[in-house]
């Protein structure tokens, strides 16, 4: 993210509006530009947001955190706007902005008085394609990426460990390389990498244009033809392909130490299937077999780690759905005083065994899925998370039908269809445990 | 309704859209009062309960008791032990959160009108008939003392936690609302008892609700979650005497990048020159990308991924903080460019330019806030916490507006004062040395 702010990117919610159908409006430009816009009439604010189909793991061997520094150098000035012009005049409209990069995507939005939406895609559409910069901004903007590593990675153990887990779980993919970048490689990036990937990857005929709040989509159409629709579409966009992962046929384990590590824990996770376009199923499985085994104080790990043996002080699971590639399903456990990882550890493989044996409770199962359909009505109430949820399913490799079929899907998921997917991604052969710790203190 | 009437918008400037959110004041057959924002578009209901005092009830001695009580408010209630509480609460896909802050005591809850009777019983049973089961205190007293734990190889609570022992005194603000590792560990289920009856009472209670509800309906739930509390509960501690001497205090730990924190005195909300304080900040740290140390420290020299300013105004202490994050090779550059800017500031003021921007945003962004029933009953539940009249929402954009130049520039000169601009620093920052003892 270009800056830390609001929270706007903290909750990830899976189901969509009950009556998604009715508010949700999609086209697709001359040019290839996909557009989706989500009315809700309730205040009269629009989030405008640009998102393109590249992000960390489409960069190139040995440019790591480019498509992020990108993402930052996109606020720097193009043939008409000066460098912070943008934001300053998005901020002399009484609106904000700020952008933000994933492994998957980089996305750019604005979020203003819904009369100000013309202003917006005439500047967002501008730097599409007519970036300048030089190379003073380039070294000032790399120091402030590297404080930002600092911030969020270097000065937090947990972080380093993350990646170094990361790294591991991904025998050739390039998710094991973290989206900020390797520090090493941050130092060299330069205006030369960071037009490169401008250049492939920053086209309408890659983008996605999302428009949710206040507006009539026949607007939004005549404006996006205007503006966006002015761009040739690139005929030189490369494929999206990646590296893919070998068979994984070994466990992976890591001992992280570091004297800043005050709760030391355990986290196991295990390469796993992703939503992929019109195959959901085993993807709402793993959803749901995350919350059972450990979303909150009901879940089967909170049950048995934190109440019945008090082994931990906190626990968790979690499944991240959405994502281009395979993806993982992970475990936490933080032990409680005098319990070591050890013994923490075997407390989850004592979980998931019995999980194995025993399937899962039809109550628990009923409770989620109540709560699946209540964040339906929820959802309703933040547009700007409606916004971002398809703005990540399509940059993602689902559709809009897709994401208006996931709460059915989960609905329809039974408790066979979760132990079949359990046995299947519990494997140990495609899993990475982590012990995160401080050194032992030496008299 | 949420609604907003616009001004006319001719020109690319932004003419403030007025926020017209329609809020009813009610008062309870049994005496609450609370302020309602009806809106029927979706079946669910946003409920905000404030109980001032919070953290600063905790008694001499118990520091920590208010935050542990209220982490132990959903774990066991009535005749629910903490996991069938739990899972109540789920069958009915309700929310209820509970935060404890310097100042207050925080109950968000989010309802489905299906269910809204089921919901409000369960809520109530914790907020009045909590249990304290001696399971759940040992559980939750871990997970505190985990934190606490991690707080302290924290860079960032590393700072904040000197800097309140160097600031507030004999304050209760002086050390962290979740206690010490030693205070915790002594909290007994009596003390979590008392904690329970001094902080959760109706005489220091503000409510706000928005949505699918009706005046009628919401007195009735009112009456019946919240009837049962205490009337009254011990007086609050009053002010803090701030210590702001100014100079620079380092707090040692090895990690890359040090984060400092810098405070002077504030300005109270109900001061006359409030806005004009609010605005000048705005200009010197408080606007993201456009203010001046964002432009000076990130934009032009690159020392930081992000640096901010703002007016804290707690119930006993007004401040005027920020905090900045550079590596330990870089952050004497970064505490040197804050504080030539403090004192530009104060010596030349602002420009026309930077208080026009400066009055756009404020007033442009300002109705944009009102965007959903939660975000609407967190403002306006605030709103009351801080004394404002429900006509606010319509007048504020009118008190930015009226500021001028000459009041923010006398403002600078009066409030701005880097002799007290005092920092803490955590991490190990070449070239600062400590001066304040």
């Amino acid at each position: 993210m270009r800056l830390f702010l609001a929270a706007l990117m903290m909750t990830a919610l899976l189901a969509l509006p009950v009556r998604a159908e009715d508010e949700i409006t999609s086209f697709t430009l001359d040019n290839g530009m996909d557009v989706l816009v989500i009315e809700d009439h309730r205040a009269p604010v629009v989030v405008h947001m640009v998102w393109y189909k590249a992000g960390s793991a489409d960069e190139k061997p040995g440019v790591s955190g480019v498509a992020h520094f990108l993402e930052h150098l996109m606020f720097k000035g193009t043939d008409t706007l000066d460098p912070g012009e943008f934001s300053a005049t998005v901020s002399r409209n009484g609106g904000s902005d700020n952008a933000f990069t994933s492994f998957d995507y980089t996305a750019y939005f604005q979020r203003v008085s819904s009369d100000r939406l013309e202003l917006m895609m005439r500047m967002e559409s501008d730097r599409m394609v007519n970036l300048q910069l030089d190379d003073s901004d380039i070294a000032t903007e790399r120091d402030v990426i590297i404080e930002e590593r600092n911030q969020r990675v270097e000065n937090n153990p947990g972080a380093l460990f993350r990646e170094q887990k990361s790294a591991a779980q991904h025998l050739n993919h390039p998710y094991g390389v973290p989206i900020i970048g390797w520090q090493h490689e941050m130092r060299r990036l330069d205006r030369a990498a960071a037009l490169d990937f401008y250049e492939t990857y920053y086209a309408p005929n890659n983008a996605i244009l999302v428009v949710a709040g206040d507006v009539q989509p026949d607007k939004v159409r005549d404006l996006a033809e205007t503006y966006y629709g002015a761009i040739p579409a690139n005929p030189k966009l490369p494929e999206r392909s990646r590296p893919t992962e070998p068979r994984q046929m070994a466990e992976r384990r890591l001992a992280f130490e570091d004297p800043r590590v005050a709760q030391p824990y355990v986290t196991r996770s295990y390469l796993a299937p992703e939503r992929n376009s019109g195959a959901q199923k085993k993807a709402a499985a793993l959803t749901l077999l995350a919350d059972i085994l450990g979303d909150g104080s009901t879940s089967i790990m909170a049950e048995k780690l934190q109440f019945d043996k008090q082994l931990a002080v906190h626990t968790s699971a979690y499944y991240r759905g959405k994502s281009l590639d395979d993806t993982t399903l992970s475990f936490y456990v933080v032990p409680a005083p005098g319990v070591t990882l050890k013994e923490a550890e075997a407390g989850l493989d004592g979980v998931l065994s019995d999980f194995l044996d025993t399937g899962v409770d039809p109550e628990q199962l009923d409770r989620i899925k109540m709560q699946a359909r209540a964040s339906q009505i929820y959802s309703r109430d933040d547009v700007n998370a409606l916004a971002n949820r398809y703005g990540r399913a399509l940059t993602q490799g689902l559709t809009v039908e897709d994401v208006q079929a996931w709460p059915d899907i989960l609905q329809a998921v039974t408790p066979e269809d979760i132990m079949a997917v359990a046995r299947e991604v519990l494997d140990r052969d495609k899993s990475v445990t982590g012990w995160l710790t401080a050194p032992e203190v030496t008299q | 309704m949420i609604r907003f009437v616009f001004a006319t918008c001719l020109t690319i400037l932004a003419v403030p859209a007025q926020a017209d959110v329609e809020v009813q004041e009610i008062t309870t057959p049994g005496g609450l009062d609370a302020w309602l924002v009806e809106d029927h578009n979706i079946p669910f209901v946003s409920l905000q309960l404030r109980f001032r005092g919070g953290a600063s009830l905790d008694a001499p001695g118990k520091r920590g008791a208010v935050n542990l009580m209220v982490g132990l408010l959903e774990e066991g209630a009535g005749d629910m032990n903490a996991r069938a509480f739990a899972k109540a609460t789920e069958s009915l896909a309700a929310s209820f959160r509970y935060n404890t802050s310097d100042d207050a005591v925080s109950v968000s809850a989010r309802f489905l009108t299906e269910n809204r009777d089921k919901a409000m019983k369960l809520l109530r049973e914790s907020l009045v008939t909590p249990r304290f089961d001696p399971a759940a205190i040992e559980r939750v007293r871990a997970q505190v003392e985990s934190n606490i734990r991690s707080s302290l190889k924290d860079p960032r609570d590393l700072a904040g936690m000197a800097f309140d022992r160097i600031v507030y005194g004999d304050h209760p603000y002086t050390t962290p609302i979740t206690g010490s590792l030693d205070s915790v560990a002594r909290l007994s289920r009596d003390d979590l008892v008392t904690a329970h009856k001094a902080a959760l009472v109706r005489d220091r209670l503000y409510i706000s609700a928005v949505g699918d509800i009706t005046a009628e309906e919401l007195k009735t739930l009112l009456d019946d979650l919240l009837a049962d509390l205490p009337e009254e509960g011990p007086p609050l501690p009053g002010p803090a005497k701030l210590n702001l001497p100014g100079g620079v205090k380092v707090v040692d730990f090895e990690t890359p990048q040090s984060v400092a924190l810098f405070a002077q005195p504030g300005i109270d909300r109900d001061d006359p020159d409030f806005f004009a304080a609010y605005i000048l900040n705005h200009i010197l740290g408080g606007g993201s990308f456009e203010s001046r140390l964002m432009n000076e420290v990130r934009e032009e020299r690159g020392l930081t991924y992000g640096i901010y300013s703002y007016l804290a105004d707690k119930d006993g202490a007004q401040l005027w903080m920020g905090s900045v994050s550079s590596a330990n090779d870089r952050i004497g550059e970064a505490v040197q460019v804050i504080r030539d800017e403090w004192g530009d500031i104060r010596e030349n003021g602002v420009t026309k330019k930077e208080l026009q921007d400066a009055k756009t945003y404020l007033t442009g962004a300002y109705p944009l806030r009102f965007d959903g029933n939660g975000p609407i009953a967190e403002i306006t539940v605030a709103m009351q916490m801080e004394g404002l009249p429900k006509d606010y929402i319509q007048n504020r954009n009118d008190m930015v507006e009226a500021v001028t130049l000459e009041d923010v520039n006398r403002v600078a000169k009066d409030l701005i004062d880097p002799s007290r601009l005092t920092f803490v620093i955590s991490g190990q920052p070449e070239g600062i040395e400590t001066t304040i003892n």
